[in-house]
């Protein structure tokens, strides 16, 4: 008991504590000075942590997506997709049964991906693994935590599990990548305890429009916060749903206070390049890839676009010869209860 | 004298790096292609993902500048991801782009205790570092590689209990931790002195 509440303490660093306090989500975390465990004479107990060993704070979860910025992570559904995608430049990978345009064809109930795919998957490669949890499904992130993945996506391109409650993400070691449409929903999560956030944007659809629309409304609240006197903040916090101690982080770091992706629809190098020109730190690749001509060449193609965004000549090169890109949809023709974007609070 | 320090900037934390150079009173800036400016005092190579950054050394033609302007004496600074690129000898496969020059051993995200490249982040931790001068620090570490066997010359800078996580070789430093998560600490102190010398001696043009 005394375990969880010093993790607890140690994680939250004090600060706003706020949303999603389910004591029965919580996962005891290691304090166990296990490293090296020979011979350095771990003081610690399960009542007294080690003071020389912590894991699951704050600093290593934002810290693993710190080391993600600048890349392309990529889904990929076997072990011969993942190594691909590792050779053509991933910084990660994200291990799926599906990827999402075959799950808006297939239609049913999206769930966690197979546990021995995503142990396939994490065999094949040395970059990180990530694999997706339903929103709110608090057990499938605890088995995904058990497999051992490096990051778990609350994904909204799987079927929710529950529609007003998130996972409490501070309740784990893992880090947590959750999707956004605007910056009230990007906060709610980071309060939550999201260590990294993306775009929702419109998974599967090839179509741009939706994490253009993201990213640039993320932005545009940003500009307001930073801009606000400190006395408007409280109703700015009220007005976009979030604790005043996220906004304040905001305005500490001059940005959104953890790393921010483009997700959903990306299908191209310049889909990519136009994500990071938007300003962000890097780009979820789903079906674009495994479902277009050459994906190998497409990966490499959207990998050197992220790196050197801001150079048209490299992007003029990289889009040359690398295959029909998948053929996508227009969004305004899905039916509302198709937009996966509209799924979570 | 400020002396400027390139930051390899294409993937991972050169960003915070640039931050940190930038809180310590030097001047970083972003390095993304060839050649080398004439008055680069040192080069960080960051934290991220060995493989990836490795390509675009290669793609971009800096992994030879950088080789060069290393085997000239020019100081480097290589954390966690940086110092798999750096490391002599590598455990598993290799990254291309690597510039092998620091004699010793590494074995990527090693820290999982099984077979090698079987760490991941529940393996990741924070842990207190003592240092050879009798400081201690923390450090930071994801995914982080294992150091070993270090040859001749190398000086052992750090240890995180007996393990050898910090290590200087001429004017080459390698960390298997992130401290542009953490403020710097004592790892910055040598390598910006090593900057200041080599930036100072090359007041006068290096290149014939």
């Amino acid at each position: 008991m005394n375990l969880n509440v010093h993790a607890r303490e140690e994680r939250n660093g004090g600060a706003e504590g706020g949303a999603g306090m389910g004591g029965d989500a919580a996962v005891p975390r290691e304090v166990r000075c296990d490293v090296n465990a020979s011979g350095n004479g771990c003081p610690g107990t399960d009542d007294v942590p080690c003071p020389r060993v912590r894991r699951g704070t704050e600093t290593l979860k934002e810290g693993l997506a710190r080391m993600q910025v600048g890349g392309v992570i990529m889904d990929v559904t076997n072990a011969e997709q993942a190594r691909i995608a590792e050779s053509a430049g991933a910084v990660a990978v994200m291990a799926l049964d599906r990827v999402p345009s075959e799950l808006r064809k297939s239609g049913g109930v999206a769930r966690m991906a197979a546990p021995e795919r995503i142990l396939e998957i994490r065999e094949a490669v040395s970059i990180p693994v990530m694999a997706k949890a339903r929103i709110g499904h608090f057990v499938e992130a605890q088995i995904l935590e058990a497999l051992g993945v490096d990051c778990i996506d609350e994904s909204e391109v799987l079927t929710p599990a529950d529609e007003e409650v998130h996972i409490d993400k501070h309740a784990f070691s893992v880090p947590f990548v959750c999707g956004c449409r605007n910056l009230g929903e990007a906060l709610r999560r980071i309060a939550e305890g999201a260590a990294m956030i993306r775009t929702k944007g419109e998974a599967g659809t090839g179509n741009v429009v939706e994490a253009v629309r993201h990213v640039r409304a993320v932005a545009r609240d940003l500009r307001r916060v930073l801009a606000a006197d400190g006395e408007e903040l409280v109703s700015l916090a009220r007005e976009l749903g979030v604790p005043v101690a996220q906004l304040l982080r905001c305005r500490e770091a001059g940005r959104l206070p953890v790393v921010q992706f483009a997700a959903g629809g990306i299908a191209t190098p310049a889909d990519a390049a136009l994500m990071m020109r938007l300003g962000c730190d890097g780009v979820f690749v789903g079906s674009a890839i495994f479902t277009s001509s050459d994906p190998r060449r497409r990966a490499e193609a959207i990998v050197e676009a992220v790196a050197h965004y801001d150079d048209p000549s490299v992007l003029a090169r990289v889009s040359s010869g690398i295959g029909e890109a998948m053929a996508g949809t227009d969004v305004r023709r899905l039916a509302p209860e198709e937009r996966l974007q509209e799924r979570g609070v | 004298m400020t002396v400027r320090i390139g930051v390899v900037a294409f993937q991972g934390a050169w960003g915070e790096h640039l931050r940190l150079l930038e809180r310590l009173g030097t001047e970083g800036f972003p390095l993304r292609s060839g050649p080398l400016p004439e008055d680069l005092a040192g080069v960080v190579l960051p934290g991220g993902e060995s493989t990836v950054i490795g390509r675009h050394l290669v793609a971009s033609g800096l992994s030879a500048a950088l080789a060069a302007g290393i085997d000239a004496g020019l100081p480097a600074l290589g954390t966690c991801a940086g110092a798999i690129l750096l490391a002599r000898r590598l455990e598993g496969p290799a990254p291309e782009g690597r510039i092998p020059r620091v004699p010793f051993l590494v074995r990527r995200n090693a820290w999982g205790g099984g077979a090698p490249q079987s760490g991941t982040q529940r393996d990741s931790f924070e842990g207190v570092l003592s240092w050879n001068d009798g400081q201690s620090s923390r450090g930071v570490f994801i995914r982080a590689p294992r150091f070993d066997e270090p040859e001749e010359g190398v000086t052992v800078l750090a240890r995180f209990g007996e393990e050898p996580v910090a290590l200087r070789w001429r004017n080459l430093f390698v960390a298997a931790f992130h401290p542009e998560l953490d403020g710097g600490g004592p790892l910055h102190s040598l390598f910006l002195d090593a900057c200041r010398r080599f930036g100072n001696n090359a007041a006068v043009p290096r290149r014939a």
